[in-house]
């Protein structure tokens, strides 16, 4: 029997539903010596510290240790690009920590926190999207992509239109906050348990700052409690002062966030601004779209230019504009420093063109799915409508149209038109509306070094089989695909198989757990790892059977050849021998993704091994009188290549849908007139909860879907499905559209029912002036 | 700092005696003095759930209560729930319908949910979603939670094995 596309559970659900899995903050109780560590906080966006004075902190029992600039060996930064200081002189944003307070207990690390002395000069601060654009405060390169000739195509338009829209960021609200434990192992170097999704990063950090070599820093990862991207250079930081705490004082320390604390130190998703001019014939095609986007990447540079990479690359979504420009710039502000979030600009570019699209649709009063489907590209036989604007060809550009059709006929698109129509004719202060939309998701790290992964597989001498390899489980399932991976590969029985915790003394050099390509990599590299070993123990089977090498199969523990199926070897005995004959029982493997190239000046080339599709529809309900809605029912059809693990992949496109619409609807960040987050808790940042959750969410995998040169015929699964989620920011307009009488339905983002309401009160007053 | 308090609680079925600062938070407790990790913190504000246990019978937010507010009671977190070998049901049901993914949330879930099935044997996927509301997770979209839940309630009938439809 097949292991890999089997409806399995979690790997670890064992431990998870007993309580068994651990956590990195979970190791605390193993070290009784443990210094717990506390930030001092700055009060200002912007200020300048005059002068820092730990030694009353010392004053308070239980401290041990204030943590400054002075106490770094190595370099006093926390990131890779040299514009984050661990201990800052200069506070880039409220909150900031500008020293850390060691000691026996939390509360001591608290008290002591707040004894410390720090003066500081507070300076001017940028705070708003809007203030940076007018002041000219940008970060990093401004980025440009090209096609066609804008002029010719503007002057083709029938109508020419212009707009803007201003997205709100996200919080990643990983349910386990950022920990790191650090401590010296049994050999006196360093050991740092992290909930990070980047190891080798976070390693790189700790031996920066500790000025030492790589070789001298192990970083370990169990699993993490969600990261989303959030844990992806975020997680560094805390590492570091971790570890420097654990090097100077020689006791373990262990950094926790709690939600406070990481709320207001972590970044975002980053909140964008886009203003376009956009030019379209009468039926609704697109000719020409000049669009600029504005990211608001905080006080540091962290991942935002690549970032904002890949918004310019997903501005077309599934969509054919045959004369764009696309520009981009991060700005800088006294914010936190915005980071990797699941989709990783994506979204923001993917919003961005269906507010386009809208607005055409909605201008012309035509339905949005009309001019939709007009502007997809395609068809397959024509090379320049089936390559993007960066150049590269879409070799499965009937996907879009296949996915499309498919779900609005599952999901009764007509009739249900035909029944909100009539519901809204009948109900002059509740709407509906209904709305699908598509998604077309470039898979591969925009930076083509990133993508490579290797693996470290060991079988023991009873057949039993220790996977290494350098991605890292945050829930997204990893861990369960690259065990169904090995188990496949060498023939074994699931059980047979066990992940060991990520570990940067196993694999080095290994990239983040990111951009959805974890089991693409990873999974391919432990793959060639257990083909090697099954090609040796192949060879020793083989003289066995009398038979070529060839013509062994292994399946399930057991090993025959196709002469003399009935004639079965146990795997441990056909390893056994291996090791009589000294075979070597372990072996490495190594994956890079094949044919891509970027020219990063230019911004052309093949950044994508491969796009993964998805459309959406869902339908919702508005009220009148509050804005206050409900979203009825969703519709989801999504293509992950040939499954290797079903029961994962629905998890991870029923969540990340949940995850975008949290986004685009009901979670919302603001920040106060001092540059402080108001929204620093569950509290008063509101997350989807069981409430959100539609009543009927039909979510089914495109079958027959196999991607040919990704392991297993699969394809990624973690970010694409976020943004099937603008579906129901799509629904809310067209119910907010049905209380007027036609045209662009302006609606902001977070689409919540204050901001509903507010679109509402604005097409009733237009359908007033222009209705009657 | 503030004196020392005697108390005595009984958790997962073993009596403890521990001396305890009086705002010590019983899933510090839980977690810190007893070593039981499985109850989780996912927040400040007591929003999220993740560290739900039940004392004396009833699901409630550790991170809510201070230790001694315990003392004398008796608790069960998720390690006293059931065991590897042998699932409680609703344990079982996160495990089947893979209502979990990061896990994080899940100890918290399942004993909110665990605390449901004792009210209300047979609640509607209305009544879970309802009961449930004060637990947050940040991965699963809530649908397989909802399945996880009624798959359970159904084993507890006497439906062995019957997996709840959509
Ligand atoms: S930790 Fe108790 S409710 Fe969040
Ligand atoms: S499974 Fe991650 S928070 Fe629920």
């Amino acid at each position: 029997m097949k292991v890999v596309g089997q409806a399995i559970p979690h790997e670890s659900a064992r431990e998870h539903v007993t309580g068994r899995a651990l956590y990195t903050d979970d190791l605390l109780p193993r070290y009784p010596q443990a210094l717990h560590a506390w930030p001092v906080q700055a009060p200002h966006a912007h200020a300048r510290v005059l002068r820092l004075e730990p030694a009353p902190a010392h004053r308070v029992p239980g401290v041990v240790r204030v943590l400054t600039a002075a106490d770094v060996p190595g370099l006093n930064d926390a990131g890779i690009k040299g514009d984050e200081p661990l201990f800052p002189c200069e506070v880039m944003y409220h909150g900031q920590a500008v020293a850390w307070v060691l000691a026996e207990t939390e509360e001591a690390a608290r008290l002591g926190a707040e004894r410390v002395v720090v003066e500081y000069e507070p300076l001017p601060a940028i705070l708003t999207l809007e203030e940076a654009i007018a002041q000219g405060s940008f970060q990093g390169a401004t980025l440009q992509i090209r096609r066609g000739d804008l002029e010719q195509g503007f002057r083709a338009s029938a109508r020419v239109l212009s707009g803007a829209l201003y997205l709100g960021g996200q919080e990643h609200f990983y349910l386990e906050t950022q920990a790191s434990l650090a401590l010296l192992d049994e050999t006196g170097h360093i050991l740092v348990h992290s909930s990070t999704q980047h190891p080798s990063e976070t390693q790189e950090v700790v031996a920066q700052v500790l000025g030492l070599p790589r070789n001298q820093v192990t970083v370990q990862c169990i699993r993490m409690g969600g990261g989303f991207g959030g844990k992806e250079v975020q997680a560094s930081p805390y590492a570091a002062v971790a570890a420097l705490g654990a090097y100077l004082t020689r006791r373990p320390v262990r950094v926790r966030l709690n939600r406070w604390q990481d709320i207001a130190l972590t970044g975002k998703r980053h909140p964008f601004y886009a203003r376009w001019k956009v030019g379209c014939s009468e039926e609704g095609r697109l000719l020409a779209l000049q669009i600029e986007l504005f990211s608001d990447g905080g006080w540091s540079l962290d991942l935002s230019e690549a970032v904002l990479a890949r918004a310019l690359c997903h501005i077309d979504n599934a969509y054919f504009i045959p004369h764009l420009e696309v520009t981009g710039r991060v700005c800088k502000t006294h914010k936190t420093s915005q980071t990797a979030f699941r989709g990783f600009g994506g979204p923001q570019g993917m919003v961005f063109i269906e507010e386009v699209l809208t607005q055409v649709a909605q201008t012309l009063g035509l339905p949005p799915e009309v001019v939709r489907e007009r502007n997809f590209y395609g068809p397959s036989d024509s090379p320049e409508t089936s390559t993007t604007h960066y150049g590269q060809p879409i070799k499965d550009v009937e996907r879009i149209r296949l996915i499309w059709d498919e779900l609005k006929s599952s999901a009764e698109f007509e009739r249900r038109r035909r029944e909100v129509a009539l519901f809204n004719a009948q109900n002059p202060q509740r709407k509906r509306g209904l709305a699908i939309t598509p998604v077309k998701f470039g898979i591969s790290f925009n930076f083509t070094a990133y993508n490579q992964a290797g693996a470290l597989v060991l079988v023991y001498q009873d057949g039993s089989v220790q996977v290494n390899h350098g991605g890292t489980e945050m829930g997204q399932g990893l861990y369960t695909k690259i065990q169904q991976i090995a188990a496949e590969a060498l023939g074994v029985p699931l059980e047979a198989i066990r992940l060991m915790p990520t570990r940067t003394d196993k694999i080095p050099n290994t990239s983040a757990t990111a951009a959805s390509t974890g089991s693409d990599l990873n999974g391919a590299a432990v793959k060639e790892a257990c083909e090697k070993i099954k090609a040796r123990l192949a060879v020793v089977a083989a003289q066995r059977f009398g038979v070529n090498p060839a013509d062994v199969v292994f399946e399930d523990g057991q090993v025959w050849s196709i002469w003399k199926p009935e004639e079965r070897l146990a795997f441990a005995e056909v390893v056994r021998a291996a090791y009589a004959q000294r075979v070597q029982l372990f072996a490495d493997g190594f994956y890079r993704t094949p044919g891509l190239h970027w020219d990063k000046a230019r911004m052309r080339g093949k950044p994508f091994h491969y796009f993964a599709y998805g459309a959406a529809v869902s339908e919702v309900e508005v009220d009148g009188f509050t804005g206050q809605y409900t979203v009825r029912r969703v519709d989801i059809l999504h293509d992950v290549g040939d499954s290797l693990s079903p029961l994962i992949d629905l998890g991870q496109v029923e969540g990340g849908f949940m995850q975008g619409l949290g986004w685009l609807t009901v979670e919302d960040l603001r920040w106060d007139a001092e540059g402080r987050l108001a929204t620093r808790s569950a509290s008063t940042y509101k997350l989807p909860s069981f409430s959100e959750l539609p009543p009927v969410f039909n979510v089914r995998l495109l079958p027959r879907a196999t991607e040919t040169g990704v392991v297993y015929g699969s394809k990624a699964v973690g970010e694409p499905p976020l943004m099937l989620a603008i579906s129901v920011r799509e629904a809310l307009r067209d119910a907010v559209a049905a209380f007027g009488a036609g045209g662009y339905v302006e609606l902001a983002s977070p689409a919540t029912p204050e901001a509903v309401y507010w679109a509402i009160e604005k097409v009733r007053r237009g359908a007033l002036v222009f209705g009657d | 700092m503030a004196e020392k308090v005697q108390i005595k609680v009984v958790v997962n079925g073993v009596e403890h005696h521990s001396e305890v600062e009086p705002r010590l938070l019983l899933v510090h407790y839980l977690r810190e003095t007893l070593g039981l990790t499985g109850t989780h913190v996912g927040c400040d504000t007591s929003q999220c759930g993740a560290c739900t246990v039940h004392l004396d019978g009833q699901a409630v937010k550790s991170c809510t209560l201070f230790a001694v507010q315990a003392d004398g009671s008796s608790i069960t977190t998720i390690e006293g729930l059931g065991s590897v070998d042998s699932l409680h049901p609703v344990q079982e049901g996160f495990w089947e319908m893979h209502g979990l993914q990061c896990g994080f949330c899940t100890p918290g879930m399942i004993m909110a949910a665990a605390d449901l099935l004792n009210r209300n044997p047979q609640p509607s996927e209305e009544e879970i979603r309802h009961a449930l509301e004060g637990n947050l997770c940040r991965c699963t979209g809530y649908h397989n939670i909802v399945r996880a839940v009624q798959y359970a309630a159904n084993k507890m009938a006497g439906k062995v094995g019957v997996a709840a439809d959509d």
